[in-house]
């Protein structure tokens, strides 16, 4: 979205020049379309899929974004046309869910707690339009409804696991944005996998940033304060961490900025590593690639396409879509760059975990786990 | 005699009047000669120097006065607006590829994109007339109306602290603490129909006047400035409320998410149209509270202190009337609306309390009274007008897809063309106000205005 904007503006901004210079720019002199052959080819399927965003907008790199990532995906795939409102505050929530009704989506989809009493409300009242609502479940829902929640805590837990690991100092942290849920509960599985590492390995990796007891750690007080990031990160660094897991959106980014300062000049092996969250870091960050160990992923865009398609077949249910290693609502990212350098023993022990949480034999708990 | 030699010989009297001369010197920021007034011109004006106005022919008034220019403002601003959505327009850049073989199409596309995108602002603020329906007809309005109430309520706190020269930038920290204390008494006790309504409100403006008390006492007491310290508390504010939502006193039994219990039905404004349309009474009262403050600002003895003091603190304080007084007497009241705005969205349209439930409405009331020229049935238009884009921002958004982002761009143009008169007047050519004396001392009457 970001980019066809910029595209446009420079596409006008051109035939301005055009215009103030009449130099020999080609631009402006393209040939037109053949008139009144431009009718759009009709979609394949008469469906309208419609997305409401809470606060943090479609760009926030983090779920409004891979929820309509998700969408979009579906809108190419299936050929659905779809509708987009963007709130900018929680007063626009009612009034941004109700024009999607009125403009007779058949699905909307709305994204974050926040939205939870509007969702609830707007399906009660219009029983005939599907709902989808993405980290929020409520039993008092109503049966048009779908819910789509992340056990994130799984994939948290191999993340402390390969952490805990892969630290020099014996060290690793972690920060949230804000102390809510759908921040926490990475922090919770982030501190079983360190906790079952130690148990494991009879160590004493210690956990900066979190306790899992008393629910409590560093959190940013937000999702948008990048330089705060960057300090909090700092001052994990001077207490000697050296894997840190951000779990607070772009916010991870000022932690990005720390880590290239502090590994300057560093030999490979002292460096300080991140642990990205919600999307393969390595791929979105669109820096310090080389620093990022792995990333805990809550494969959003891949849910709300799959509730979609099955809206389409007409087989919606409202039954909650719960993602977790098993049905690969969230993983563990690749390692990337770290591949070589992860010894192959940490490896096999991750697999052996990852089947061990599937098959129940390993209890990830958090009290922010949905239920 | 100037500013500097005034607050000189001030500064050569007695240890006791210290703490007077720093009130003053601070008072002597807002007064407009020297310093740009930080409160609009006509803000500080009203009655108070009919002298310059007098010599002027209604004509002349009508075209230098502030209401032209605010309606000018908003106009340039929606031309720039549309502008914007021309130019951001998919369709637009499509035709601008061949401009030279075919203009017409981009001026065409340009003009269908403003036009589409405004008449579904329009569509989505005042009438639907698309709608099966009359319900359906005049929801749009009913939007406006519901959205306005906050803004109003605000607004015109804004407007009263302008009036006394003092620039409150807190209405929103101001709007949060309101809404929270009436939130927590909305879902914590449980009270019959009406009295827990009526307590429910008292929360409100104690809230509010009580985090807006704070600067008034702290400005009459210690000369802090109201501009820091409206701007910190709101900090504060936005940051008490986001802890306190992680308490379980805040929170919904069984949930740690950030977001209160619904207030109990008994707490709510009723709807004045029943179930299909999100207007409450929360709208009557904010036309209450604008009657009560035009009669405040133009009736009472208060108003007339207040405005003596917004005009020239000075000359109030030498015609007897306490300053200190005022500031906090001013701040109280200007809280008190705030958290009534607070009320409104607590008891009116969303019925939880979370760290959003002021949304920019606390700034944007900013705006609102600077729209309203300080007045209070100003604000109440400049409330509606804005109610309206943030309601048709909505429909304009689903219906063309055009970026609500547009409607802040334009609430921020007109700001931009308040602030700047002298750019609106060279716009249209209007004369300046006291054209009829060319040169640079016209100009200087133009910006600091009554203020001189």
């Amino acid at each position: 979205m970001k980019n066809s904007l910029r595209m446009t503006k420079r596409g006008t901004g051109l035939s301005a020049a055009v215009l103030a210079s009449a130099a020999l720019v080609l631009s402006g002199c393209g040939a037109p379309p053949e008139e009144g052959g431009s009718s759009a080819a009709p979609s394949a399927v008469d469906y309208t899929g419609c997305i409401v965003s809470d606060a943090g907008g479609f760009d926030d790199r983090s779920f409004n974004q891979s929820s309509y990532e998700g969408l979009k995906k579906a809108e190419e795939d299936l050929g659905i046309k779809t509708k987009e409102a963007e709130s900018q505050a929680e007063t626009d929530f009612g009034p941004n869910v109700d024009s999607m009704v009125q403009a007779g989506c058949d699905m909307v989809l709305t994204v974050g707690f926040l939205l939870g009493d509007v969702t609830k409300e707007a399906a009660k009242d219009n029983p005939d339009t599907n709902f989808a609502i993405v980290d929020y479940s409520d039993p008092e829902f109503s049966d048009n409804v779908k819910p789509i929640v992340y056990d994130t805590a799984q994939a948290a837990f191999m993340a402390g696991y390969a952490a805990a690991g892969m630290s020099q100092t014996g060290k690793v942290a972690t920060y949230g944005g804000l102390n809510i849920p759908t921040v926490t509960i990475f922090m919770d599985g982030f501190a079983d996998g360190v906790a079952y590492y130690n148990e494991q390995k009879g160590k004493n990796v210690e956990l900066l940033g979190w306790n899992k007891e008393s629910q409590n750690g560093t959190f940013n007080g937000g999702f948008d304060n990048q330089g705060k990031g960057k300090t909090d990160t700092q001052n994990f660094i001077n207490e000697g961490a050296d894997v840190i897991m951000p779990v607070a959106g772009p916010v991870g980014l000022g932690t990005l900025d720390a880590v290239i300062e502090a590994n300057e000049g560093k030999p490979a092996e002292e460096q300080v590593k991140v642990v990205w969250v919600d999307s393969d870091g390595y791929e979105t960050a669109g820096k310090a690639e080389e620093y990022i160990l792995t990333s805990v992923m809550k494969l959003m865009g891949q849910a709300v396409e799959e509730v979609i398609s099955t809206d389409v077949e007409g087989k919606f249910d409202s039954s909650p879509y719960v993602g977790t290693l098993e049905n690969g609502g969230v993983a563990l990212a690749p390692f990337h760059d770290f591949d070589s350098k992860v010894p192959a023993d940490l490896k096999k022990e991750l697999d052996e975990i990852k089947a061990g949480i599937i098959s129940g034999d390993i209890k990830v708990e958090s009290k922010a786990s949905p239920k | 005699m100037s500013n500097e030699q005034k607050t000189e010989r001030q500064l050569s009297r007695t240890a006791a009047h210290d703490e007077e001369v720093r009130l003053e010197a601070a008072a002597e920021l807002g007064d407009g000669n020297q310093a740009p007034p930080a409160v609009p011109a006509g803000a500080q004006s009203g009655e108070l120097q009919p002298g310059l106005r007098e010599s002027q022919s209604l004509m002349q008034r009508i075209a230098t006065g502030n209401a032209l220019v605010a309606v000018l403002a908003v106009i340039m601003s929606l031309i720039l607006g549309g502008l914007l959505i021309a130019i951001t327009d998919e369709r637009v850049a499509e035709a601008a590829g061949y401009f030279f073989a075919r203009p017409g199409d981009m001026l065409s596309a340009a003009w269908t994109a403003a036009s589409e995108a405004y008449l579904a602002l329009f569509q989505g603020a005042v009438f639907n007339w698309e709608a099966d329906t009359f319900a359906g007809m005049i929801y749009p309005l009913t939007q406006t109306l519901t959205v306005a109430t906050p803004l109003i309520c605000a607004g015109l706190g804004v407007a009263l602290a302008f009036r006394a020269g003092l620039f409150n930038i807190g209405a929103q920290g101001q709007m949060i603490i309101g809404a929270t204390l009436a939130a927590w008494v909305g879902f914590t006790w449980h009270l019959p129909v009406g009295l827990h309504l009526l307590l429910v409100i008292i929360a409100g403006i104690v809230g509010g006047a009580f985090w807006a008390g704070i600067v008034g006492l702290l400005k009459a007491k210690t000369g802090a400035h109201e501009v820091i310290l409206t701007i910190m508390l709101n900090y504060v504010a936005i940051n008490l409320v986001l802890y306190l939502l992680t308490t379980p006193a805040f929170q919904r039994p069984g949930s740690s998410n950030p977001i209160s219990p619904q207030l109990d039905d008994t707490a709510l404004y009723p709807l004045m149209f029943g179930d299909g349309f999100r207007l409450h009474w929360g709208f009557v009262v904010a036309i209450a509270l604008t009657v009560l403050v035009s009669w405040l600002l133009n009736r009472s003895t208060i108003g007339f202190e207040l405005r003596a003091v917004g005009a020239n603190p000075t000359a109030a304080r030498t015609a007897g009337i306490s300053v200190t007084k005022g500031y906090v007497v001013v701040m109280v009241i200007a809280g008190a609306l705030a958290g009534l705005a607070g009320v409104a969205q607590v008891a009116g349209t969303e019925h939880v309390l979370t760290a959003g439930v002021a949304a920019s409405f606390g700034f944007d009331a900013i705006t609102v009274a600077l729209l309203g020229r300080s007045t209070p049935w100003g604000t109440f238009a400049a409330g509606l007008l804005f109610g309206a884009f943030r309601a048709g921002g909505v429909v304009m958004q689903t219906n063309t897809g055009t970026s609500i982002d547009i409607v802040l761009v334009v609430q921020s143009l007109i700001v931009l063309f308040i602030a700047a008169p002298p750019l609106v007047r060279s716009v249209f050519r209007l004369p300046a106000p006291g054209a009829v004396r060319k040169g640079p001392k016209a100009r200087k009457n133009a910006t600091a205005g009554g203020a001189a």
